[in-house]
């Protein structure tokens, strides 16, 4: 989660660049108000609390995941919540609270993956394909577009048992899951991007650098892939919480992660099946709730992201021509008399709000 | 209200008719995230009927915003305070149906784009149609004969059988005429043109003025020009309300600012404004000389690396019999472009290279570079051919040339800093060192008249003009012999603009580098140019010095150019259009 948060902070510093040495999440946090700051607040606190439960899990947790007994003496299968197990016992005799405590582990590492693997593969091959175009880029088109067709559950569930075959290691397990993942989202980011690089690569500023005489790959990289990468930390967010239902989704329906190498709220909820119609309700509503925590944390963020990064769902007010104004009035300033044209333009030229480089324009590289 | 050139009560200076429209200190404020914009400040002035009031000013001044205020087009974030009132009709409270009624049929609005304010999926028959049938009881088959009837009154050749076209089969002068026949359909009282000519070509605009003032002269209709274009204010206004940064700052009758213009901000607007027979047709004498070199700073040193002679001898830039194709729609014919164009431009010479949109000379300019394929011909760079030459021989090639575009806003990379974008060409060919990179990025920009301290600024920090230093810069540091500016000029302001071409030439004496100068506007052109090329439909229709080519045109195309563009002095302006409406006579008998 670190990751995707370190990548949706980097994309804003553009918005904010007079102030570029302050914290990246400061700038973030200045350019919301009212609903939309809470919003991206609550979403960074659960975010927070997530993350630091699952880095914490084996000190936080009472117990081991998959231990039915302490110091010899058996806990019990589907024991209601008490001083000792606060939310109660499964039916496999396991601590919820422990369960749910390493589960967000699980959570965390698949996510961190499946999120990294699906940049790394779908952004790169987006912009090329863009930017190359032609054959490869129509060939790369369709097989994306075939794989949109399938429902992205069913296909996860192919990769995973095409990855685990049946055995699995508590990394292998988690790596699987976080490769079945993946499948599903690079479609998505490879057409993001590489819908983007087409109508950035005919911008003036790439003929600019063409005319320099740039190789394509100077190009793509330098001029084209930054002024693609905006939408990029929506869609990872987006996809984180997806990721998580379908993680969760892949457990309910015993896929993915053995039960033994690692706690699964997916898997704990699949259990708790049977114990609903019983009255047993710890058992799933604990597991339960720890995904739409998540979820609804990580949607939020993605959600007051997409407004703060998307210029349209912003109100902005007719600030763009202040510059061309402070321009205009340099013309009318008396220092034209004494000091030609460069002394005329220096100083009512900058915008600087700060007022830094009003004195001395060409010395003040010291004073930033 | 602050100029004191203002007069005190608004409606004592519109003569004895009783005003159409009044402002009375009209706001518009807009809510914005860095807190309350002032887009408009107290503005008041009044519009007599059948009278032609332009409303000028510069990007940001508030000109359109005033007028749109009127009708209730602006977007939710803006208040609007003050009054308007239409005939002793308050419309800065009227909201729905009320709004709706007024608007269309008592005032109406001309827009600045003809593309895009027609309906695409229907014919232009049916929008004048819909537009009569909204504010008038009328059957259908009255309607539609009332609309060829105000397609014949705006000029729409063969009108009967023109109302069944659709807006992509008429030309963009066409559909203005559509978007004017609409306008006037309920007879308005007053018409509110913003930038009705901007979007549209020299000779179009002259008779898209024509039919305004034709239209004014026949039905009475008061008309708010609001534009940028002093050349358009001389040939149509009567009175001129000049704004600036949200306020009235001068208002007046059209002779008397072009006169005596009194405010300050007045006297600079007309002083930017180039002016045919301002520059290098003055002197027979076409060379480095005529410039009248600005004093600045000399710093600009030489590239590091082996220094390039060049005889004089061989041409900059030598292009011979250059065609140029786009593939056509489906099933469409390949479209030429550009026809077998040849010239030449002599190291250390300007050539302008003039004509309307879609006439070729853009894709002229982006074919020199290699930006766009030719078919046949050649284009000889210092002697090399680019089009034969080895990518080895190309790479080397592009550093001896640098090119500047149209919009600075888009040309810059808007994630790279200032200084990245300048020194790209250098990091590109491997020039230099770190440090001997950032010292040649602060002469550029000492050299283009900015703070060394901009290199550290992104794109979007600075104004149009300031983004346009940064352009040229990068252009000009790899020390080219040969610059292509295609229409570097025509996204900024006036005022910008006159400061930006200053620098351009200053630069162009300094560093004696070739240019071939794409330009749309003849003044501009006369300007920077010693030579000059016009082009139509893909051809060269003529080539000489600026001197002969802009005093005694031979080809009847650069004489209708020439006499299109209006001229920033009315009574020179109702003088050239005379003149012209002989020219139209001759050429038609």
């Amino acid at each position: 989660m670190t990751a995707i948060v370190v990548t949706e902070t980097s994309g804003l510093t553009p918005l904010a660049p007079t102030r570029r040495r302050g914290l990246p999440g400061m700038a973030l946090l200045r350019s919301t108000h009212g609903l939309q700051r809470g919003m991206l607040l609550t979403g960074l606190t659960i975010i927070a609390v997530f993350v630091v439960v699952a880095v914490l899990a084996p000190v936080l947790a009472p117990y081991g995941f998959n231990v039915d007994r302490a110091d010899g003496v058996v806990f019990g299968t589907q024991q209601p919540p008490s001083a000792a197990h606060w939310f109660g016992t499964t039916v496999g005799g396991q601590d919820v609270l422990s369960r749910v405590i390493f589960g967000a582990r699980t959570a965390l590492a698949v996510i961190v993956l499946a999120v990294s693997i699906s940049l790394l593969v779908g952004v790169p091959l987006g912009v090329v394909s863009g930017y190359v175009g032609g054959k490869v880029d129509r060939a790369l088109v369709l097989v994306t577009d075939a794989l949109y067709a399938f429902p992205s559950l069913l296909l996860a569930i192919v990769v995973a048992i095409m990855i685990t075959n049946g055995r699995s290691t508590p990394l292998g397990g988690i790596f699987a899951a976080a490769l079945s993942i993946t499948v599903v989202f690079v479609p998505q980011y490879f057409r993001v991007v590489r819908n983007q690089t087409v109508s950035v690569k005919n911008e003036p500023f790439v003929d600019a650098a063409r005319i320099t005489g740039a190789r394509p790959r100077r190009i793509i990289f330098r001029h084209v892939l930054p002024n693609v990468s905006q939408s990029i930390p929506v869609l990872a967010t987006l996809n984180a919480s997806e990721a998580i239902l379908t993680l969760a989704g892949l457990g309910f329906l015993g896929f993915g992660i053995e039960p033994s190498s690692a706690a699964e709220w997916g898997y704990d909820l699949n259990k708790a099946l049977s114990d609903t119609s019983n009255g047993i309700w710890w058992t799933g509503v604990y597991p339960g709730l720890a995904i739409v925590l998540v979820v609804t944390g990580v949607t939020l963020v993605g959600e007051s992201l997409n407004d703060i990064l998307n210029p349209m769902l912003r109100t902005r007010g007719g600030g763009a021509t202040t510059a061309d104004e402070a321009e205009i009035v340099a013309d009318d300033a008396p220092s034209v008399a004494d000091g030609g044209p460069r002394q005329a333009h220096d100083s009512p030229l900058d915008p600087d709000p700060d007022g830094l480089a009003a004195g001395a324009p060409l010395t003040e590289e010291a004073g930033r | 209200m602050t100029a004191p050139t203002v007069p005190a009560v608004p409606t004592a200076s519109t003569g004895p008719a009783r005003p159409v429209l009044a402002f009375d200190r009209l706001s518009v404020t807009f809510a914005s995230d860095a807190g309350p914009v002032r887009a408009v400040r107290e503005v008041s002035f009044t519009v007599a009927p059948g009278e032609i009031v332009a409303v000028v000013g510069e990007s940001g001044s508030g000109k359109s915003v005033s007028s749109r205020a009127l009708l209730g087009l602006l977007p939710g974030t803006a208040t609007v305070a003050g009054s308007a009132q239409l005939d002793g009709v308050e419309l800065t409270g009227l909201r729905g149906e009320s709004m709706r009624k007024v608007r269309g049929d008592r005032i109406a609005m001309i827009f600045q784009e003809p593309a895009t304010s027609l309906d695409p999926v229907r014919t232009v028959g049916w929008q004048v149609v819909q537009a009569l049938r909204v504010h008038r009881p009328m059957s259908r088959r009255a309607a539609r004969a009332r609309a060829v009837e105000l397609l014949e009154l705006v000029g729409i050749p063969d009108a009967a059988s023109r109302i069944h076209s659709y807006p992509h089969q008429l030309s963009g002068g066409q559909k203005q005429r559509v978007m004017i026949a609409i306008a006037i359909a309920c007879e308005p009282e007053v018409i509110i043109a913003d930038e009705p000519t901007t979007a549209l070509d020299v000779t179009v605009q002259a008779a898209i003025l024509e039919l305004l003032r034709d239209l004014r002269d026949r039905l009475g209709t008061a008309i708010v020009l609001i534009t940028h274009n002093m050349g358009v204010v001389a040939d149509l206004a009567d009175r001129v309300v000049v704004m600036y940064r949200g306020e009235v700052v001068e208002e007046a009758s059209v002779a008397q600012i072009f006169a005596a213009p009194a405010h300050p901000y007045t006297r600079r607007l007309l002083a930017a404004v180039p002016h045919l027979g301002q520059g290098r047709s003055l002197s027979a004498d076409p060379g480095p000389a005529a410039v009248a070199a600005a004093p600045g700073p000399a710093v600009v040193t030489s590239v590091p690396g082996p220094p390039v002679v060049v005889p004089p001898s061989i041409p900059a830039l030598a292009v011979r019999d250059l065609v140029v194709e786009f593939a056509g729609r489906l099933g469409a014919p390949r479209l030429r472009a550009v026809d077998g164009v040849s010239f030449t431009i002599a190291p250390g010479q300007v050539l302008g290279l003039v004509g309307e949109s879609g006439s070729g000379k853009t894709t002229v300019g982006r074919t020199t570079v290699g930006l766009v394929p030719a078919v046949s011909g050649s284009i000889e760079v210092f002697g090399t051919d680019l089009r034969t030459a080895s990518p080895r021989v190309l790479r080397d090639l592009r550093r001896r040339f640098g090119f500047v575009f149209q919009d600075p806003s888009a040309s810059l990379n808007p994630r790279s800093s200032v200084g990245a974008a300048i020194s790209e060409p250098l990091s590109v060919h491997a020039v230099g060192s770190d440090a001997s990179r950032r010292r040649r990025v602060a002469e550029l920009l000492e050299a283009v008249e900015l703070p060394a301290s901009f290199a550290r600024r992104f794109p979007h920090e600075l104004s149009g003009g300031q983004r346009q230093r940064v352009s040229l810069a990068r252009a000009l540091v790899l020390g080219p012999d040969l610059l292509i500016a295609d229409e570097p000029t025509s996204a900024l302001d006036v005022s910008v603009q006159a400061t930006v071409l200053a620098l351009f030439q200053q630069l162009q004496t300094e560093m004696g580098f070739a240019c071939l100068f794409i330009s749309h506007d003849l003044a501009v052109i006369d300007l920077v140019a010693h030579d000059v090329a016009v082009m139509r439909t893909g051809r060269l229709v003529e080539v000489g010095t600026t001197a002969a080519v802009l005093n005694a045109p031979q080809h009847a195309y650069t004489r209708a150019l020439l006499a299109a563009v209006p001229v920033p002095d009315p009574a020179e302006q109702a003088d050239r259009r005379r003149r012209r409406a002989d020219l139209v006579e001759s050429t038609r008998g």
